[in-house]
Order: C-alpha cells, then structure tokens, then sequence
C-alpha cells in the first residue's frame, strides 16, 4: 500500500486486505470453540466469550485456566491483564476514528489486535481510508470468529486444525505486510527490531499478551527520547 | 462460576477498550504523545509479527511458521500484494508440515 490510488481502488484494496485478516484470524475460532468445550465449557458460554469479550488473547487465557481447574478469579485477572493492550490501541485510534455516542460504544468492542493494525497501516492513505479499516476489519473478524466459535463448539474436536492449512502463519504474514510499507530510514528500522526483539525476550517470562505492551513500551521510549519521523 | 468468571472478565475488557477511545484529544495532541503515536504502529506490528512467528503461548518456538514467514518476506521484496503475501505464508507452512 505505497502508491497513490483513487479512493474507489483503495476501498477495494482496504476491503480485501480487512477480509483476508478476517479470515486468517477467524479460522482460529474453530480452535477456540473446540479447546472451549473440551475445558468443560457450554457451548452457550463459549459463544458468549467470543461475543462479550471478543479479545482472542484474553479468552484462551481465561479458558485454559479454567480448564486447569484454577480459580476462576484468577482467570479472569489473566484475560483482563491481556486486555490492557486494547486499550493502548484505543488511545492511538481515538484521534483519527473520533467517535462519540453510540458508534463510540459499538467501536470499542472492535478495538483488537488486527483492526488496530490494519487501521495503523490505511492511516497513511488518509483519515478515511484508515477508519474503513477499523470497521472493515474489526467487522469481518467479529463476524467470522463467532461463527467459526459456534461450528468448533459443535464440531469439537471433529474438525481440523487450522495450523494445517498454514494459518497461523497467514497471520504474522498479515502484519509483516501491514509493516512493510512503513520501514523506511534508519530509526524506524530500528524502533521496529527492537519492538520485535524486546517482545519475543519478554515470551518466557511474562504472561501471552503482555510482551507486545512491553515492545509498545519501546516505542514510547522511542518517542520520547529522539526525533522519529512519523512514517 | 463459570459465568461468573466470564461476565467479569467480559465487562472488564471492554471497558479497557472504551476507556482507551475516550482518552482526551488534549492529551493526544501534545507534541511527545504525537511523536509515540507515529512509533506505535512500527514497534506494534513488528512486535505482533515476531510474537506470533516464534511463540506458543509461553513458550518459544521454531516451527514451520518460520518458513511460511519467510516465504512472506520474499514475496514483499518482490512487491506482490496483500493477498498474495498472505497466501504465501499459509501455503508454505502447509506443505512443510506435510513434508515433515
């Protein structure tokens, strides 16, 4: 997404790349919606999960404590911890998706890891290009994860696994190329492979979920400390 | 309990969520929260990309995501769209783990 386009294309373009991310992150409710039953969960809690919580990180981390036949509290205190991340992403969305009333209150449900991204990287085509890809994205992943949840949820363990078809690689992939375009100069080389290096160190140590706030952390670092132009 | 435990983390979690977008566009308009704005996306993807190219849960890991990662990475050098670059990904971390 580096030339310039007229805006009937980059819809399209926005659009596709919103239902590819979609896809490739939706696919993994199938898992959630067969781990989800197999941790003793109904099928109706485990669709109220994907709905009411919605945060893909948050919600096999309160089911695999719950599996684990820890308390419940502390399950809850895990998925609520990897949802902090979330609300970073809404401080950074806030400004460009200027939302109030009831629009404000549907978004915020929407405001993930992958509509985040694909908004970030449709931001530098403009406003309006950026906000079609929150809602595009947060949309298409809201969609197809709840249904994949209630097919896993049924289906259980009959179904295949995503990892099978390569998905799970499909979704680093998706934010490489969403990063892609945005590695240009030195300092944002940089900002981004120590992102990269500091989250991955963080894996064995913290919770899953909080590695990515700790590389976010760089970047405040980053923009405090020197001058980054802002790509 | 069950229940219990997912309306509060349910309720929780949005409300991280709604609170992150109501943040004052005062405070986002100051000179060094803008510089952070223009880094985020940057360390946030590439974290996102690195976590979910090495990692199982805690865990660290190499496996055939690598190679379908890597399959992304050429397919970008060579400019291909979105589509393709996913695709990419998926296909040959598929057939490693057929091969394997």
């Amino acid at each position: 997404m580096t030339e310039p386009a007229s805006w009937p294309d980059l819809r399209v373009r926005i659009l596709r790349t919103s239902l590819s991310v979609g896809v490739a992150t939706g696919a993994y409710g199938l898992s959630f919606g067969a781990l989800a039953t197999a941790a003793d969960l109904t099928v109706a809690q485990t669709c109220a999960l994907s709905v009411l919580l919605f945060s893909g990180g948050s919600q096999f981390a309160l089911v695999g404590v719950l599996g684990g036949g820890d308390s419940a509290l502390s399950g809850s205190a895990s998925a609520v911890l990897l949802g902090t991340r979330n609300m970073l992403y809404g401080a950074r969305l806030a400004p460009l998706l200027r939302q109030s009333g009831i629009r404000r209150l549907v978004g915020a449900q929407l405001v993930i890891d992958e509509s985040t991204a694909v908004a970030l990287a449709s931001e530098s085509h403009g406003e309006r290009a950026g906000r079609l890809g929150f809602w595009a994205t947060g949309l298409a992943v809201f969609v197809l994860w709840n249904l994949a949840t209630l097919v896993g949820a049924i289906a259980g363990q009959a179904i295949g696994d995503p990892r099978d078809l390569g998905l799970d690689a499909a979704v680093p992939a998706a934010f490489l190329a969403l990063l892609a375009p945005r590695l240009r100069g030195r300092p944002v080389w940089l900002t981004a492979l120590l992102g990269a290096a500091v989250a991955v160190a963080m894996v064995p140590v913290v919770p899953a979920g909080v590695p990515v706030l700790v590389a976010a952390m760089v970047a405040v670092v980053a923009g405090l400390t020197r001058r980054v132009e802002a790509p | 309990m069950t229940w219990t435990a997912i309306l509060v983390s349910a309720a929780g979690c949005y409300l991280l969520k709604l609170i992150g977008l109501s943040v004052p566009q005062r405070l986002l308009e100051h000179p060094v929260a803008a510089r952070v704005a223009g880094v985020l996306p940057v360390a946030l993807l590439a974290a996102l990309a690195a976590v979910q190219t090495f990692t199982d849960g805690t865990r660290l890991v190499v496996d055939a995501r690598l190679a379908g990662v890597a399959a992304a990475v050429v397919t970008l050098l060579l400019r291909a769209p979105f589509l393709v670059v996913v695709a990419a990904a998926a296909a040959t971390a598929a057939l490693v783990r057929l091969a394997a």
